[in-house]
């Protein structure tokens, strides 16, 4: 089984790896500022003990007042896991891809982008996955109709 | 429907496959008519050419080789209703073809999205005449649960004319089934010559 790791201590390393990044963080999670997330997944990905070196998941949320990109991390080496979210201005949403450190995450972004239009700067193509180019909004935000 | 030209860029593509879906919907707004009106309309053919459209339907309604085409879950159960337990054979149907200008029977099996309309459109001009059309499952016939989305076609029938509707969500190999022996009986009543 997978293990969870502690969502205040990650937050702590992370501290410490790259300042002022980190936001929040609670028993599952870390909460990191939008413009940080590169760095903050380099760093989980590179620094030894962690070595997160999976992308399980990648997804947005829509919570009117913002919008949530969440990244599930696994390490496959130690078989520990831990929830890494940030939050983006709803008006012009833009966090920094991680395609360069996952390839898994290049659709799964261009998926973000498509039901939420969050902009992923550095994607080799941002463009729509599902829907057809010329379709007007972004079907999984809240104020969609 | 013109898919693209050789020395189109990806991003003049991705723009162009946009614009025929546009027109695509636009043009989609409304069901086509189910191609049914000769069913009532009456005998008026000589017995000679009676005898040989009898031939005809004999061998075609034996021989209706389905397109394998699954677009969602109800793809499961047609694989099911042409497998032992269900053994679609019987039917001399077992006969998957895997293009649509080898098939007779386009079995539409699951959501169809406007995205993947003008493939499904485009299949269905590849085959050959005569052709018939199943519409299986709740979403193929009106769009189901997601009747009123941003991406699902409301019906099959918008795109391409539908001979026979199996309700259900997923209709069981039975319902199938059923739907197929309804499309039989209407093989059987098509006159020599038809053309509809």
């Amino acid at each position: 089984m997978t293990k969870p790791l502690i969502g205040q201590e990650i937050a702590r390393q992370i501290s410490g790896g790259v300042p002022q990044s980190v936001v929040d963080s609670g028993q599952s999670w870390v909460l990191v500022q939008p413009e940080s997330v590169l760095q903050v997944a380099r760093y989980l990905k590179t620094t030894p003990g962690l070595e997160f070196d999976y992308l399980t998941c990648l997804t947005g949320t829509d919570y009117l007042d913002y919008i949530e990109v969440v990244y599930i991390l696994t390490s496959m080496k130690h078989n520990h896991s831990v929830v890494l979210k940030t939050r983006c201005n709803r008006e012009k949403p833009e966090v920094p891809s991680v395609v360069e450190l996952w390839r898994g995450a290049d659709f799964q972004e261009r998926e973000v982008y498509d039901l939420l239009g969050v902009k992923f700067a550095g994607h080799p193509n941002m463009k729509r996955l599902f829907l057809w180019e010329g379709f007007k909004g972004h079907p999984l935000r809240r104020d969609y109709l | 429907m013109e898919i693209g030209k050789p020395d189109l860029s990806l991003r003049e593509f991705d723009l162009e496959e946009g614009r025929q879906i546009e027109e695509l919907i636009a043009r989609s707004q409304q069901p086509i008519k189910d191609p049914d009106e000769w069913l009532d309309s009456g005998l008026r053919q000589n017995v000679f050419m009676t005898s040989i459209a009898k031939v005809l339907n004999w061998g075609r309604h034996y021989s209706t080789w389905p397109f394998g085409s699954g677009l969602a879950c109800c793809a499961m159960e047609m694989v099911a209703t042409a497998s032992s337990r269900f053994d679609i054979t019987r039917f001399g149907m077992d006969v998957f073809r895997a293009s649509p200008r080898q098939a007779d029977l386009f079995i539409v099996a699951g959501t169809l999205t406007w995205k993947m309309a003008p493939a499904v459109r485009r299949l269905y001009d590849q085959m050959a005449e005569p052709k018939w059309v199943i519409a299986m499952g709740a979403c193929a016939i009106s769009g189901g649960t997601f009747a009123h989305s941003y991406s699902v076609v409301p019906g099959v029938n918008r795109i391409i004319p539908v001979d026979v509707y199996v309700p259900g969500c997923p209709p069981r190999p039975e319902a199938l089934i059923y739907g197929v022996m309804m499309l039989h009986k209407k093989i059987d009543k098509r006159r020599f010559r038809q053309q509809d």
